[in-house]
């Protein structure tokens, strides 16, 4: 129990002086910059911060920044304000984002995306890996969830990426997979059906904002079934994805 | 004879350590001077300020959250349960976040069952509901709320709405959820919620019908 409760203390000295790190700091360029209660612009500016002053930047929330001024005052800057600081060399300090120059040079990539699988409502998890600019593998599964029956599909695809710097970048791509399908319950009792398919598709990519994509494609897929004639599936999707 | 001893000893500790105050002044006076002479010299031949260089990227952000969380699940006709469940969300700005959620309850008989005392329409596995979905989140109204004169506390009012998959009595079912929230932020990176979501999907159990199933959560988060 009292070695429990010393472990604990321990624990919570080194919390504490976690706590009381070192912060970078960085100088106040602009005339001055405000300090809100919270991460966001609504909430009241409570203090400035002078031209020359220095402030330490505690932590990080989408774009806002908690500082901490010499008079030991915290309060959250807006990314813009903080644009405007130098660091103790004197430099600009660059608190820069991801952003669209990044999206071309991404390396995985990972979305959801959903849409129509022959009339039934299908959503897609994937990841993907640039193997070069303009090539890029990805692995996907998908679930249609039909009224009739539900479908597992497990797919492996390339994707090219012609112009792979657009904001707007077309894509093609083709793949094989599997498609596992299992009839609602509520009907007779059949046995789960897997087959081949093949699939060949038509996309866009679209750079958001930060690390965000947004996704459409057309995909026509041909099932090799166990019966002797082959099923087509057409596919519409749409959805986001994010890059890193 | 034991007091003399005694005497003997404690003169001995104190001498010892009056040499060893005097020893270390003096190696202290020392190490001062030589390093006064030191700085003197640096001063003159290279004025130096002490910078501190310290990499911005080592700013800690607090962009993305877990969450675990627990409540009631009203599953049409088949009562309302406990749920349990999971979520991860990602905030991209100060209003809009991506959050990918994934919970669990169990379902009871129908009053049709509980009344005919007949055989049940579903085996207890069947019996269990599990739903995923992704949702987009925006918080609506961000604000402060005050517990007493000396704290304040960063809250946000969300609404939300996703697509996700149900899975019940063995079938699966595209689902649409859609509701709204409360995040009281304890600290910057713990989080208390509270949510209110319907959850909407077909059904063919007893007929083609679309259902409508009510969840109230609570659950806290932690950003990292």
């Amino acid at each position: 129990m009292r070695a429990g409760l010393c472990a604990l203390l321990l624990l919570l000295v080194t919390l504490v002086n976690a706590d009381e790190d070192v912060y970078p700091e960085v100088k106040v360029a602009d005339p001055y910059i405000e300090l809100h209660t919270g991460p966001g612009e609504g909430y009241p500016i409570v203090h400035v911060v002078d031209r020359g002053d220095f402030v330490e930047v505690i932590k990080r929330k989408t774009d806002w920044f908690k500082v901490r001024t010499a008079k030991g005052k915290i309060g959250w800057v807006s990314r813009i304000q903080m644009e405007k600081t130098l660091t103790p060399n004197g430099e600009v300090a660059e608190f820069a984002d991801v952003g669209f120059g990044d999206f071309s040079k991404r390396r995985w990539e990972m979305g959801l995306v959903g849409g129509a699988f022959n009339g039934a409502p299908v959503m897609t998890v994937y990841g993907a890996y640039a193997l070069g600019a303009n090539l890029s593998a990805e692995i996907s599964a998908s679930q249609v969830t039909g009224d009739f029956s539900s479908s597992d599909l497990v797919n492996f695809n390339l994707l090219s990426q012609p112009f792979s710097k657009w904001r707007y970048s077309p894509f093609f791509t083709l793949g094989i997979g599997q498609i596992t399908t299992s009839p609602s319950v509520t009907l007779i009792q059949v046995e789960d059906s897997q087959d081949l398919i093949a699939h060949m598709g038509i996309g866009i990519k679209m750079y958001l904002t930060r690390r965000f994509i947004f996704r459409a494609e057309y995909k026509n897929y041909v099932g090799f079934t166990s019966v002797d004639d082959n099923k087509e599936f057409e596919e519409w999707k749409a959805g986001f994805a994010f890059f890193f | 004879m034991e007091g003399r001893f005694r005497i003997l000893f404690l003169t001995t500790i104190l001498l010892g350590m009056c040499m060893l105050l005097v020893s270390s002044m003096a190696w202290s006076a020392d190490v001062a001077t030589s390093g006064d002479n030191d700085a003197v010299q640096q001063q003159v031949i290279q004025p130096q300020v002490e910078r501190r260089t310290i990499d911005i990227d080592t700013i800690d952000t607090e962009d993305f959250a877990i969450a675990i969380f627990s409540g009631l699940y009203s599953a049409e006709d088949f009562g309302t349960n406990m749920v349990i469940g999971a979520r991860v969300a990602y905030h991209v700005t100060e209003r809009v976040f991506f959050e990918a959620a994934y919970a669990k309850t169990d379902t009871s008989e129908t009053s049709y069952e509980s009344l005919s005392g007949g055989a049940p329409l579903l085996s207890d596995n069947d019996r269990e509901l599990t739903y995923y979905n992704a949702s987009v989140g925006f918080n609506l109204l961000p604000g402060e709320a005050f517990i007493g004169k000396g704290w304040a506390f960063n809250t946000a009012l969300y609404v939300i709405g996703g697509v996700g998959n149900t899975s019940f009595a063995n079938d699966d079912r595209f689902t649409i959820n859609f509701g709204a929230g409360y995040r009281f932020l304890a600290t910057d990176w713990l989080a208390i919620h509270l949510d209110v979501r319907n959850h909407i999907f077909d059904t063919d159990l007893f007929g083609e019908k679309t259902t409508n199933n009510l969840e109230f959560t609570g659950g806290f988060s932690i950003f990292f």
